[in-house]
């Protein structure tokens, strides 16, 4: 038992850790509110799009010596807008434009990246860097992840409606436009805050799994929410943790936890999980 | 034309006719992996040169009849026979065409209206799928028959919704199948193609084949049809239309509610 | 004068650039040849999935001394089945599985790189390595592209009709279902291929983005395979020549002149593009 204690804590008189513990912690759980969101609409793709968009705004930012959140900022919301702009003026479907546009933005960042000179390490925007986290970088991660968090804490069920229907939201005059495109902007929010701490690549599986998790175990969305929080949290410090004895990729880490989390959610879920599922199968009166 | 039956089947689940040269539906259940059964226990027998719908409403069980004639679902009991043959077999033999609901086609796939029709013959073409000779004369021939020869180099989402349909029914055509399907061919359709489809579909069946329509409108068919099969889950009747619709049946079947 | 000449003409004195950039043709037309079925169906995601989830693969068979295409290979099957255990196990959308199983097998090869260093670089996993690709590899990228070449010619009509109505396929005859687990195939085969050519994250571009491309500048299907064929094998001929002057990121460079030609077509195309809509447009408006 002490064993184990000792496992969990030891990592933790190291003040990098500490600080690398904080900064996953409070990425995933702004990450795990969002993924609700998403994993309703059908979203997974535009988190994707986006969280690869950003890079060729971050470079920019470099170039022009602005804050790179505001670059990532910039280009992750872009590309949102420039597929929008894309598909309404073309008959190519949606996914297919997506796909374009963020892939040509990922390269265009790629090439750009190559002809600069930089101290930025392409990895580490790539993947994180968050043992490497200085405390600037976690006040600013809070200050980005916090305020985004209560914006949609706040408007959690205006949001909820318009990913439930569109139509309804319309009916009943909430402004869907602005709620679309703040969904939009507080996804892309999300992205940035979590730049430092798994990278533009890996944040994809922070904003799918726990929502996808939590929708397994539970029917009630307010539940789905603290579900998908605490799941996120909790896998959050464990992969950080788990990272430190292995030696391995922390975002990795992180994100084969919640993925272990899903796993068995799918497994074992009581409502809607595969062995329950098989037992329902079994059962002889359909429809019950 | 109309084969009429003495002594139609208003219950035919029990008892099966037995009819060797069309398509032929005995003690069919469907259940899909998750447990729902879609149709139980149904049973219809139907010979060429008859135009049938096939009748029931949103969620009877149609889609799934048709895809057990179409051999996507694998019935849990019982069987369906086309000409005699067994689905699979039906299928390679080019016994049977479908004409899809218009929602279901891309209408902004980049193929041109006779290449639609062309893909009729791939089932008779080599593994090339090159046509040959007789393969583009009996291409030109479906094409003109619905009247759309102008229209070949056309995309297919440059048609109207009467001619969309034409399109599809040349390309049933063109396969020289026995057996048309075709599903809710009349939703989104003027009066006046629906009746130039009607006046198409006629004079296929005088010439012997058998066309079998899904439909939950009921308003055209006691004009055109000469047999219906009335579903519900199960087969609730089957016979000469006359039979079949009266009012008491659709109310069994509908549930009171007489749509037209 | 004759001196930029003699620059321009440095890239082909070298082996290495002349083999990458073959190579690099060869892949990008194989892939453009599937990109033309993939845009048209929606499923441009399976293509950014599938060049995510063979990542581990890849890895194992480094770490393995393995060949590479067998290992991403089997991690594409691993993907391929849990993507389908999951979509019908359980109520999650389409597109929150694919993300969530393409993300954790990504995030599984990245764990693996980071933990054995020496026999995996990330970096050219997540942006491939033309440059310097093995003989040995090429073989690999040779053999598969031929394989599907000669497949993809033989069978491109069934291959549409079955595209295109899957009901009519199958009724005139078809075997559907083995047509396409041949596409699945080909598509894991080739996402190997643009794997070694552009990395992971820009394998999407190379099977979304000529196809697209061609789909605005024909309405007939043979056609548009052979502009995507034809834009594909230039593209990336000339994103491998490029990048010689831009010392790198050759995947960078091939999807960005991708992207190029894509916004081009859609500017300027003579049917579908945006300026002949709009003529389109005034025309008609002015008519009434």
């Amino acid at each position: 038992m002490t064993g184990l204690i000792d496992w969990l804590t030891v990592p933790l008189a190291y003040p990098f850790m500490q600080r690398a513990l904080v900064v996953s912690v409070m990425v995933a759980a702004v990450c795990a509110v969002l993924s609700c969101y998403l994993v309703l609409k059908g979203w997974s793709l535009i988190g994707d799009a986006i969280s690869h968009a950003v890079l060729p705004g971050i470079v920019v930012a470099y170039v022009v010596n602005l804050p790179l959140a505001v670059g990532a900022f910039a280009a992750g919301l872009g590309c949102a807008l420039f597929t929008g702009y894309l598909k309404a003026h073309s008959r190519v479907k949606e996914d297919t434009v997506m796909g374009i546009v963020f892939s040509g933005m990922f390269g265009l960042g790629l090439v750009l990246f190559t002809r600069i000179e930089t101290d930025q390490h392409l990895m580490h925007i790539l993947f994180g860097n968050v043992l490497g986290v200085t405390p600037r970088d976690l006040a600013e991660t809070a200050l980005v992840a916090g305020g985004t968090l209560i914006v949609v804490l706040l408007r959690r069920r205006d949001l909820l409606l318009y990913c439930f229907d569109v139509n309804h939201a319309r009916a009943i005059g909430l402004p869907v436009g602005l709620l679309h495109y703040g969904l939009l902007v507080l996804l892309a929010l999300t992205i940035v805050s979590a730049l430092k701490a798994v990278g533009i690549i890996l944040v994809i599986a922070m904003l799918i799994a726990p929502g996808a998790t939590a929708y397994l175990l539970t029917n009630s969305f307010e539940r789905m929410l603290a579900i998908a929080t605490a799941m996120a949290v909790v896998s959050a410090a464990l992969g950080t943790v788990v990272s430190f004895h292995i030696d391995g990729a922390t975002g990795a880490c992180i994100v084969l936890t919640q993925a272990a989390f899903f796993a068995a959610a799918f497994l074992f879920a009581p409502g809607h999980g595969l062995l329950r599922r098989r037992r329902m199968a079994a059962d002889p009166e359909p429809g019950s | 034309m109309n084969v009429a039956r003495p002594g139609a089947e208003i219950a035919p689940t029990a008892t099966v006719p037995a009819a060797g040269d069309g398509i032929l539906v005995s003690n069919l259940t469907v259940t899909y992996p998750n447990g729902f059964t879609a149709v139980s226990d149904a049973g219809f027998a139907l010979d060429p040169g008859t135009i049938c719908a096939l009748v029931g409403p949103n969620g009877s069980g149609k889609s799934t009849v048709f895809k057990a004639i179409m051999g996507f679902v694998e019935p849990s009991t019982g069987e369906v026979r086309l000409m005699g043959l067994p689905v699979e077999q039906a299928l390679k033999q080019n016994l049977v065409a479908y004409v899809p609901q218009s929602e279901e086609v891309d209408w902004n796939f980049p193929v041109l209206v006779e290449t639609v029709v062309t893909m009729g013959r791939y089932g008779h073409m080599n593994f090339l799928r090159i046509p040959s000779r007789s393969d583009r004369a009996k291409v030109d021939e479906a094409l003109a028959r619905v009247g759309m020869s102008a229209f070949r180099h056309r995309q297919i989402g440059e048609l109207s919704g009467g001619q969309r349909k034409r399109v599809f029914l040349a390309r049933a055509l063109a396969q020289e199948a026995r057996i048309i399907l075709l599903d809710e061919p009349f939703t989104g359709v003027d009066v006046n193609t629906e009746a130039a489809i009607v006046a198409l579909l006629r004079e296929l069946r005088r010439d012997g084949h058998l066309i079998l329509i899904s439909t939950h409108d009921l308003g055209s068919v006691p004009e055109f049809c000469d047999r219906v099969v009335l579903i519900n889950r199960t087969v609730l009747a089957a016979g000469p239309t006359a039979e079949v619709f009266t009012h008491a049946n659709l109310e069994r079947a509908f549930g009171g509610r007489d749509r037209t | 004068m004759s001196a930029l000449v003699a620059e321009l003409a440095v890239p082909f004195a070298y082996d290495y650039m002349l083999k990458a950039m073959w190579v690099s043709a060869l892949v990008g037309g194989v892939c453009a040849f599937l990109s033309a079925y993939l845009t048209l169906k929606g499923w441009s995601l399976m293509g950014d999935a599938l060049g995510h989830s063979i990542v581990p693969g890849v890895a194992a068979a480094a770490i393995l001394g393995a060949p590479f295409a067998v290992g991403a290979f089997l991690a594409g099957i691993l993907a391929a089945a849990a993507m389908q255990a999951v979509r019908l196990k359980s109520r999650l959308r389409e597109d929150a599985v694919i993300g969530l199983v393409f993300t954790t097998l990504f995030a599984l090869g990245l764990l693996m790189a980071s933990i054995w260093p020496t026999s995996v670089s990330v970096q050219t996993i997540v942006l491939g390595n033309i440059l310097a690709i093995s003989d040995e590899d090429v073989v690999q990228v040779v053999i598969i592209a031929a394989v599907s070449l000669a497949v993809l010619v033989l069978k491109w009509k069934d291959l549409m009709a079955v595209f295109f109505d899957e009901t009519h396929a199958r009724s005139i005859g078809l075997n559907v279902r083995a047509l396409k687990i041949t596409f699945f195939t080909l598509l894991a085969a080739c996402t190997v291929a643009a794997l070694q050519t552009v990395g992971a994250c820009l394998v999407i571009a190379m099977v979304v983005t000529p196809g697209a491309t061609a789909y605005l500048l024909t309405d007939r299907f043979g056609r548009l395979i052979v502009i995507s064929v034809a834009l594909g094998a230039a593209t990336s001929f000339a994103g491998a020549y490029v990048s010689y002057f831009l010392d790198g990121a050759t995947g960078g460079v091939i999807v960005t002149l991708q992207t190029l030609v894509f916004l081009l077509a859609f500017v300027f195309a003579p049917k579908h593009g945006m300026l002949a809509t709009r003529r389109r447009r005034i025309a008609t408006e002015a008519a009434a």
